[in-house]
C-alpha cells in the first residue's frame, strides 16, 4: 500500500517545508527557553566550581554570600585554619555593579581575592591568557564575556586597574561575567565611602562630645581611625583536608566560631532551589504557553490542511477507503511537520544559542524530551482533523 | 431480461423516506429496475425527481427505507443491508463515475487508478499492472506518470472511468460524467463507458441530464416523483 501522507506532502513539499520552518522557528524558541534555564543552572553550579570550596563560612543566620549579603571580619579565617580538616582558607568579597572602560561599562561580579597562585580558594580555576593575580592592588583578572582585553584599564569605583589575565565561564549565577581583584580593594569598593562622606562623618564625629573629650587626648583620632578601616568580607572559603567528609568539617566551625557554614550539596541547594527558583518557574510558565501554542499551531495547520481535501476524503470514503488509513494520513501528516519542525527548531536553537549575552545549555536529553513532546503534540493535535475528516459523508462525493 | 437474473444489479420496488412524521418525504416510491452485464442504460429526469437518492441507495451511501436489491449474484438488501461491510461493497462490487473526475491530486494517474486494487488489499505491482493495462485500453497509457493537474477534462474522466473500472466491479454508477465536457468529448466518454461495459462485462447506469447523449442510450430510465418508467432510447452512436 502507498504512503497517502507521504505522497500528500511530496505533491505540497514547499507548503510542508515553510509550514515546518515556521513552526520549527517556535520549537526553536522553547528549547532555548529550556536552554535558558540549563544555562542558569549550570551558571550556578559554576559558580560553586570556580571558587574551589568544599565549604562556604558566612554570617549567622544568613544564606550567604550569594543568595543573601553576609558580613564577616576579615580575621575570621585565621580561627578557622585552626579546625580539624581545614586545609586551606580564604577570604572573599563579591559585589556586582558596572565596571568601566573610558565611556563603556559592563555589569560583572566583582570577586575579591587574596593574591595568589590557582588552586588558591576563590581564584580562578584556570586562565586562558595571562597570569594570576600576584600583588595586592590594581590588577584584575576578567572573564572573557566582559569584552575587555589583556593590557586594558579599567575602573572600579574610584580605582583602575589593569588587565592581567583573562579567563572563561567565570560567571554569577545571574550569568553576570566575574572581575577578579586583590582583596584589599574589594573591600574599599564594597564598604569604603567616597571622600565628602568621609568628611562629613569624621566632621560628625568630631562634633560628638562622647568622641571628642577635652580630657582625653587621642580618642577622638582612634575612633576616626577605626571608621576608615574596612575589615569585612563576605564569606571564608574552606577547602579540607583529603579524607574529610564536609558535614565533619563544618559542624565543629557552626558549633565553636558560631558562623553558618555550607557545603557545596547545601549550597546548591540555596542557588537552584531558592535563588533561581522564580525565574525558572518563569520560564517553566514560558515554556507551558509555548507548547500550548505550539499545539493549537499544529492543530490549525492540519486542520485547514484536512478541510482543504475534503473532497478527495469523501471521494476515498466512497471508494472504500477505510476510516483506520484516512486517519493515520493524516496523523502521519501532523508527525511529518511536526518532525520538520523539530529538525528546523534544533537546528535555529543550536546557531542562536552561542548569541544570547546569557549562557543558553542545551542539553541533549531535553532535545530528546522536546522531540518526545512534539511528537506527543502533533498527535494530539490531529485529532481534531481527524475528527472532521471521519465525519465526512461519502454521499458527498456523489452530490445532489 | 430473464437470462440477466443473478447478473448486473436489478432493484425492486425500492423506497427511500427521509424524515418521520408530517414532514417525512418520500423521495424514492418503489424504483424498479435492472440493467444487464456489459449494458450501458441512462437515468434521466427532472431536479429533485430522486436521481441522486437513487444512486445513493445504489451506492450503498445511504440506507433505503424498503425493497430489494441484487448486485452480481449477490442480494445486498432485502428490507435491511443483507452485506455487513458496505465499504467492502463499494470498493469490490461498485464503480463510482463522478461529475468531476475527483482524481487523488497528490497521486500520479497509475496510482490513482492501482490505488483501489491496493485499498482490496492487492500488492501494490499486481495493482499498478491491473491499472496499466486500463489505461493502455483507454489510450492514455502515456500519461501514466502524469498528475491529475496536468490532464485535460476528458483526460481526468478517463481516468475515472480507469478507477471506476479496475476492481472489475459488476456495476458502475456514473453521475452526470459529461456535463463537463463539450460535445465531442462527451460522446467519447459515453462511447468509452459503452465499450467498457461491454469488454468487462459490467453494468453502467449514466445518470444525466445531457440532452446531447440520451440518444445514445439503447434503454433510458426516467425518474419522476419518485418512480421509474423504462422506454426504449435511441442507442444512436453506437450503432
Amino acid at each position: 500500500m502507498i504512503s497517502l501522507a507521504g505522497r500528500d506532502i511530496m505533491h505540497a513539499w514547499v507548503k510542508f517545508v515553510f509550514t515546518g520552518v515556521g513552526l520549527g522557528l517556535l520549537i526553536g524558541v522553547t528549547l532555548t527557553m529550556a536552554g535558558v534555564y540549563r544555562g542558569m543552572v549550570d551558571d550556578a553550579r559554576v559558580l560553586l566550581d570556580n571558587s574551589g570550596a568544599d565549604l562556604w563560612v558566612v554570617q549567622q543566620d544568613t544564606l550567604g554570600p550569594y543568595a543573601e549579603p553576609s558580613s564577616l571580619y576579615d580575621d575570621v579565617y585565621r580561627g578557622i585554619l585552626g579546625m580539624p580538616g581545614v586545609d586551606r582558607a580564604a577570604n572573599v568579597t563579591y559585589l556586582t555593579m558596572q565596571v568601566r572602560q573610558g565611556e563603556r561599562d559592563v555589569r560583572a561580579m566583582v570577586v575579591g581575592v587574596v593574591p595568589g597562585g590557582p588552586g588558591e580558594p576563590g581564584q580562578p580555576g584556570y586562565l586562558i591568557a595571562g597570569r594570576q593575580i600576584t600583588r595586592g592592588h590594581y590588577e584584575a583578572v576578567v572573564d572573557i564575556a566582559t569584552g575587555f582585553k589583556l593590557g586594558d584599564r579599567i575602573q572600579i569605583r574610584r580605582n583602575h586597574y589593569a588587565v592581567i589575565g583573562l579567563t572563561r565561564r567565570m560567571v554569577s549565577s545571574g550569568g553576570d561575567p566575574m572581575v577578579f581583584i586583590p582583596l584589599k580593594d574589594a573591600q574599599e569598593a564594597q564598604f569604603l565611602k567616597d571622600n565628602d562622606a568621609i568628611a562629613r562623618q569624621r566632621r560628625r564625629t568630631a562634633g560628638n562630645p562622647a568622641f571628642n573629650r577635652p580630657g582625653t587626648p587621642g580618642l577622638l583620632d582612634a575612633v576616626i581611625a577605626s571608621q576608615s578601616v574596612n575589615p569585612y568580607i563576605n564569606a571564608v572559603l574552606v577547602q579540607i583536608k583529603p579524607g574529610f567528609i564536609p558535614e565533619e568539617v563544618a559542624e565543629p566551625i557552626r558549633r565553636w566560631k558560631r558562623l553558618q557554614v555550607y557545603t557545596r550539596a547545601q549550597m546548591e541547594g540555596i542557588l537552584i532551589g531558592k535563588l533561581i527558583a522564580t525565574a525558572a518557574k518563569q520560564i517553566g510558565m514560558f515554556l507551558v504557553i509555548l507548547a500550548i501554542v505550539s499545539a493549537a499551531i499544529v492543530a490549525f495547520i492540519i486542520y485547514t490542511l484536512t478541510l482543504g481535501k475534503i473532497r478527495e476524503i469523501a471521494v476515498l470514503k466512497l471508494i472504500g477507503t477505510r476510516n483506520s488509513t484516512i486517519a493515520g494520513m493524516i496523523l502521519q501528516q501532523a508527525l511529518g511537520l511536526g518532525m520538520i519542525g523539530f529538525v528546523v527548531g534544533k537546528i535555529a536553537a543550536t546557531f542562536w544559542a552561542p548569541i544570547f549575552p546569557k549562557y543558553v545549555l542545551l542539553e541533549p536529553g531535553d532535545a530528546v524530551r522536546g522531540f518526545v513532546a512534539v511528537m506527543v503534540i502533533c498527535v494530539l493535535a490531529s485529532f481534531l482533523a481527524i475528527r472532521a475528516a471521519l465525519k465526512v459523508d461519502p454521499a458527498e462525493a456523489i452530490g445532489g | 431480461m430473464a437470462d440477466m437474473l443473478g447478473k448486473g444489479i436489478r432493484i425492486e420496488g425500492l423506497h427511500k423516506r427521509y424524515g418521520k412524521g408530517d414532514t417525512a418525504v418520500d423521495a424514492l416510491k418503489g424504483v424498479d429496475m435492472q440493467v444487464a452485464p456489459g449494458e450501458t442504460v441512462g437515468l434521466i429526469g427532472p431536479s429533485g425527481s430522486g436521481k441522486s437518492t437513487l444512486l445513493k441507495c445504489l451506492g450503498a451511501v445511504i440506507e433505503p427505507t424498503a425493497g430489494r436489491m441484487t448486485l452480481g449474484e449477490d442480494l445486498i438488501y432485502d428490507d435491511g443491508w443483507k452485506i455487513p461491510d458496505l465499504r467492502a461493497l463499494r470498493r469490490d462490487k461498485i464503480g463510482f463515475v463522478f461529475q468531476a473526475p475527483y482524481l487523488i491530486p497528490f497521486l500520479d494517474v497509475t496510482d490513482n487508478v492501482a490505488l483501489l486494487p491496493m485499498l482490496a488489499g492487492r500488492s501494490n505491482a499486481e495493482s499498478r499492472k491491473r491499472a496499466l493495462e486500463l489505461l493502455e485500453a483507454l489510450d492514455v497509457a502515456h500519461r501514466a506518470k502524469a498528475m491529475p493537474s496536468q490532464l485535460s477534462g476528458g483526460e481526468q474522466q478517463r481516468i475515472s472511468i480507469a478507477r471506476a473500472l479496475v476492481n472489475r466491479p459488476p456495476v458502475i454508477l456514473a453521475d452526470e460524467p459529461t456535463a463537463p465536457l463539450d460535445s465531442e468529448r462527451a460522446l467519447a466518454v459515453i462511447r468509452i463507458l459503452n465499450q467498457m461495459a461491454r469488454q468487462y462485462e459490467t453494468a453502467i447506469i449514466v445518470v444525466t441530464h445531457d440532452e446531447k447523449i440520451i440518444p445514445t442510450f439503447k434503454r433510458i430510465y426516467h425518474i419522476r416523483d419518485g418512480k421509474t418508467e423504462e422506454e426504449a432510447g435511441e442507442g444512436r452512436a453506437f450503432e
